[in-house]
């Protein structure tokens, strides 16, 4: 009984998992700029990575697994969203401005680089 | 399953090496070698190869594109265009190829069971590793009993490269204090990436201890260990500057340690040859043969260790002193 | 179960390495970089469970990490190009 409701579980949390990396899949290439793709790339992927470990940790049991399975997903936490944090910084100091209709030039980082050019 | 997913891999392979053949912009190029390495080393899980699966990725994926960008600096962004076709090379390369081949129609099939390889070498090892070694990762017994002598040679190389790129370049004491004055400007604004680092790298220290040393029992083993090392020291380096670094690594104790290691290996064989024994015959280290296997491997991963780490962290600093000296060509 | 969750795997796998291909600014490819990265560390932990072999888990903590540390690089690299070239005034 328990072993059904566990399968059950899993079940659930690996197949929304994959959807939500499909979907920033999809989104990665149907976005216009690199911005709107940064934002679709990064969230979805720690959402779907933190519900497929989950899913595989129900399917582990209580071994050694569990324990490796856990600083994966931490591990995945802390330097997935570091590394958006570091490419969207860095793209913004390099002067790429996002694509909406909001006038950034005074924003200090780009005017920064604006005035050093 | 398995086999959808080999063909999936070995496509994206395919189409990573024409792409990569085909830019102009080299940082995406060596962006494109990473995937390529991370590929590969899918393929290698994929056919059981767990070891090399490791090495491929920490090496292939981690360092080689490090030490690619640091070069990258130093020649410039985009691949000058030739202006000739080389149709001669491509004949010769063309008919060279097609004979290789042909020549390899003869040999045995890949994986096959009959072939010479699978009905002495490979049994002996497998049958016999556990009994006259006792180490459950057969990988390992292969690699620094059996074979241990290659693995000094593969030691020797890499500690070879480590003093061809230090004797090349050198630093003078001019680009030293220009480095110590760029590196506190960046304090403010790296403050998420430092902390997220300084906190990360004891963690990447501790992980790479455990690799070494639970190479006896699963993947792993001294060369995989060096690696994850000395990208745990590349990332701090990369985040706090160069000097900040080289108080803690200075480079005499690396040049130090590099040599270290070697000699860790050979005393290991040479204290064997004092012993009674052959050169890197463990069997005589202890009172028991069995012991006398597990020390000998312990202390010849911890000098293939140890050597990797240093040599791979000095020739990260060798070339990044190099691109403090020299004008940028980057656009 | 886990067949499904790798064939999905594999789908954005194959997007990624599009986006790479593709990408017109180097951001672009950076980010397909990451992305097909963490793929591969959640492939491969799919794959252990596929395969039954609890080996596998090293790899991906590797991987993951390796993943980090190269892109932490490209990017400080290529900051630091971006920053010398404006202050030489090129």
């Amino acid at each position: 009984m328990i072993e059904l409701l566990l399968d059950i579980l899993s079940w659930v949390l690996l197949l929304s998992g994959s959807f939500f990396c499909l979907t920033g899949g999809i989104g990665l290439m149907r976005f216009p700029e690199f911005f709107s793709r940064i934002h679709a790339a990064s969230l979805t992927d720690t959402l779907g990575a933190s519900l497929i470990l989950m899913g595989l940790m129900l399917q582990a049991g209580i071994t050694i697994t569990l324990a490796k399975l856990i600083m994966i997903l931490i591990l995945s936490l802390i330097a997935g969203t570091t590394a958006s944090h570091a490419m969207a910084k860095a793209a913004l100091k390099s002067g790429m401005c996002p694509l909406d209709q909001v006038d950034r030039s005074q924003q200090p980082e780009i005017k920064a680089y604006k005035d050093k050019s | 399953m398995e086999t959808l997913i080999d063909i999936v891999l070995l496509s994206f392979l395919v189409l990573t090496a024409l792409a990569v053949a085909k830019m102009h912009d080299l940082f995406a190029v060596v962006m494109l070698s990473g995937i390529y390495s991370l590929l590969s080393a899918s393929l290698f899980l994929d056919l059981d190869a767990v070891d090399v699966a490791f090495t491929e990725a920490s090496v292939g994926a981690g360092i080689s594109t490090l030490l690619f960008l640091a070069s990258l600096k130093l020649v410039g962004r985009y691949e000058k265009r030739t202006r000739y076709r080389p149709m001669l090379a491509l004949g010769v390369v063309l008919a060279t190829g097609t004979l290789l081949i042909y020549g390899t129609l003869d040999m045995p099939h890949f994986g096959s069971p009959d072939t010479p390889v699978h009905q002495h070498v490979a049994p002996r090892y497998l049958n016999d590793s556990m009994a006259e070694i006792g180490v459950p990762n057969v990988v390992t017994s292969v690699l620094a009993s059996y074979r241990g002598y290659d693995t000094l040679g593969e030691t020797l190389v890499i500690f070879t490269a480590g003093i061809g790129v230090t004797s090349l370049l050198r630093v003078s004491r001019r680009t030293k204090r220009e480095e110590q004055q760029r590196v506190p400007a960046d304090m403010q604004q790296q403050i998420i990436l430092r902390v997220v680092a300084k906190w990360m790298l004891p963690l990447i220290m501790v992980f790479a201890l455990y690799v070494q040393f639970h190479g006896d029992y699963g993947p792993g083993g001294g060369f995989q260990a060096g690696v994850i090392f000395a990208a745990g020291v590349i990332l701090y380096t990369m985040l706090y500057g160069l000097s900040t670094t080289q108080k803690v690594f200075p480079r005499k104790m690396l040049e130090l340690f590099a040599a270290l290691g070697v000699l860790l290996y050979g005393g290991v064989g040479i204290t064997c040859l004092l012993l009674g024994g052959n050169f890197l015959d463990y069997n005589v280290l202890r009172h028991d043969p069995v012991h006398g296997q597990h020390l000998g491997i312990l202390l010849v991963e911890l000098g293939v260790g140890i050597t990797v780490a240093s040599v791979m962290i000095m020739i990260f600093f060798k070339f990044t002193w190099r691109t403090v000296k020299h004008k940028y060509f980057v656009k | 179960m886990f067949a499904v969750t790798a064939l999905t795997l594999l789908v954005v796998m194959a997007l990624a390495l599009a986006r790479a291909f593709l990408g017109p600014t180097l951001y672009d490819r950076i980010l397909a970089v990451n992305n097909f990265g963490t793929k591969t560390v959640l492939l491969i932990a799919v794959m252990d469970f596929l395969a039954g072999r609890p080996d596998f888990l090293d790899i991906a903590i590797v991987y993951a990490l390796i993943n980090f540390i190269s892109i932490i690089g490209v990017l400080r690299f290529f900051e630091y190009a971006q920053q010398k070239t404006v202050e030489h005034g090129e």
